[in-house]
C-alpha cells in the first residue's frame, strides 16, 4: 500500500477533520486557538482555529460558528463522530493564546488570547474531553502540525526549536 | 452591516484617502531619512481573514509591525508592516550604521525596536492627521504596539474589534518606497476601519453612505 501524506491546511476561523496518514496544519495562530481534538485508536483527528472566545459577542446576525469556541468544539465533536471518532475516547492537545502586544492598558478586546484559551478549556470541561498537553500563552505566534498516527502535535515558534507535546 | 460590495464610488473615496494619507507619510518617511521616496495607488481590498494574511505574503511570513488603535469619531485600525530586512534596512538608515542586526542573541534588539517603533509612530501619525485635516474628522493614534513575528498571529490581533462584526474586512492598502539597488524600504500601511465608521468617513466626503 502506498498511501500519500497530504497536510490540510486549517484557515483562520475555520476547522477540518482529517484521518491517518494525512496531516492537520495551521499556520500563524497568534491570539488564536488551535484546539486538536483526536481518537487516538481509531486515529481520526480535528482542528479548530478558533478566533474568539464567545459568540455572544458576536454583532452580526448570521455567524460563523468556526469563529467562536463555544460554538466550533461542539461542531468538532460531531464531524469527528461522523469520521468514525469515538465521542468517548476524544482527547485535546491545545496551542495559542498568545499576548502579540504588549498592551498598556488591560481592557478585555486586548486580553483576546489568555480569553481564548479559558473559553475552550471551559468548553472542553463541559464536553468532558480531557486535554493532554497544550502550550498556551506568552508572546510568540505558533504553527501547529498534528500526526493522528503518533498523536503528536508539532509546535513552530519563529527563532525557537520546534518542539512536540 | 455586511459590506461586500462597495460602489465605484466608495471605492474611489478610500482610494483617495489612502492617497492623501500615505503621501503625507512618505514626506514625512523622505525627511526621516533623507533619501526621496515613492509611493503607489493604494489598492482597496475587501478580504477574507485568510486573504489578509496572502496580502502580505502568507500568514508564515515573518514580519515586523507597528500598529495604532485609532481613537476619536472613526475609530479603526492602522498597521505599518514592514519584512525583517526592510526593517533592518530602515534601522540601518536611520542609525547610519550599515552593520546593524536586528537580532542580537536572537532576541530582537532594543534599540531597533525603539527606532521603528518611533519611526512609525512619526509615518502614522502624518498618515493620519492627513486624512483627519481633508475629512473633518477627529482622529488620533494610541501609542504604538510593536511586534516581530509571523504575518498571521500579527494581523489577527488588530482584527479583534472587526471579527465580532463580520468576516471581511476593508483594506486600504498603500505601498510606500525607497529604492535604491539594494537598500530598499517598502512599507506598507494598511487602514482598517472599523465597520460603523465607513458611514462616518463617506458622510464626511459626501458619498451615498449605504454600504
Amino acid at each position: 500500500m502506498c498511501d500519500t501524506k497530504t497536510i490540510v491546511v486549517v484557515g483562520i476561523a475555520d476547522l477540518k477533520v482529517i484521518t491517518a496518514p494525512d496531516l492537520i496544519r495551521t499556520s500563524g495562530l497568534g491570539s488564536c486557538v488551535g484546539a486538536v481534538l483526536y481518537d487516538e485508536i481509531k486515529q481520526v483527528a480535528g482542528l479548530a482555529h478558533v478566533l474568539l472566545p464567545e459568540s455572544s459577542l458576536a454583532k452580526q446576525t448570521n455567524i460563523n460558528k468556526y469563529k467562536y469556541a463555544d460554538t466550533a468544539i461542539p461542531i468538532l465533536i460531531n464531524k469527528l463522530v461522523e469520521e468514525g471518532a469515538r465521542r468517548s475516547m476524544l482527547k485535546a492537545k491545545l496551542a495559542g493564546g498568545a499576548q502579540m502586544f504588549q498592551f498598556a492598558s488591560n481592557s478585555d478586546v486586548m486580553r483576546i488570547g489568555p480569553r481564548n484559551a479559558e473559553a475552550i478549556q471551559q468548553e472542553l470541561q463541559a464536553c468532558q474531553i480531557p486535554i493532554i498537553s497544550s502550550d498556551l500563552g506568552g508572546n510568540a505566534g505558533r504553527t501547529i502540525e498534528f500526526d493522528p498516527v503518533t498523536a503528536k502535535l508539532k509546535i513552530r515558534k519563529v527563532n525557537r526549536e520546534v518542539n512536540y507535546i | 452591516m455586511e459590506f461586500i460590495n462597495l460602489t465605484d464610488e466608495q471605492r474611489d473615496v478610500l482610494c483617495e484617502i489612502g492617497n492623501i494619507g500615505a503621501g503625507n507619510a512618505a514626506t514625512s518617511m523622505a525627511k526621516l531619512i533623507n533619501k526621496k521616496i515613492d509611493m503607489q495607488v493604494p489598492s482597496i481590498d475587501v478580504v477574507g481573514y485568510d486573504d489578509m494574511m496572502e496580502l502580505i505574503g502568507g500568514p508564515e511570513a515573518l514580519i515586523v509591525a507597528i500598529f495604532f488603535r485609532i481613537q476619536g469619531d472613526a475609530p479603526g485600525t492602522v498597521f505599518f508592516i514592514l519584512t525583517m530586512e526592510e526593517a533592518e534596512n530602515l534601522v540601518q538608515q536611520i542609525t547610519n550604521n550599515v552593520t546593524f542586526n536586528l537580532f542580537s542573541d536572537g532576541s530582537l534588539d532594543e534599540v531597533a525596536i525603539s527606532v521603528l517603533q518611533e519611526t512609525g509612530n512619526i509615518l502614522t501619525g502624518s498618515y493620519l492627521s492627513a486624512l483627519s485635516d481633508f475629512m473633518h474628522i477627529n482622529m488620533q493614534p494610541s501609542v504604538p504596539y510593536f511586534s516581530a513575528d509571523m504575518a498571521g498571529a500579527v494581523l489577527t490581533a488588530g482584527l479583534m474589534e472587526l471579527s465580532q462584526v463580520t468576516d471581511f474586512a476593508i483594506i486600504i492598502d498603500t505601498k510606500i518606497n525607497h529604492n535604491d539597488s539594494k537598500n530598499g524600504v517598502h512599507g506598507h500601511f494598511l487602514l482598517l476601519p472599523d465597520p460603523s465608521s465607513f458611514q462616518k468617513i463617506f458622510h464626511a466626503l459626501g458619498v451615498n453612505e449605504d454600504v
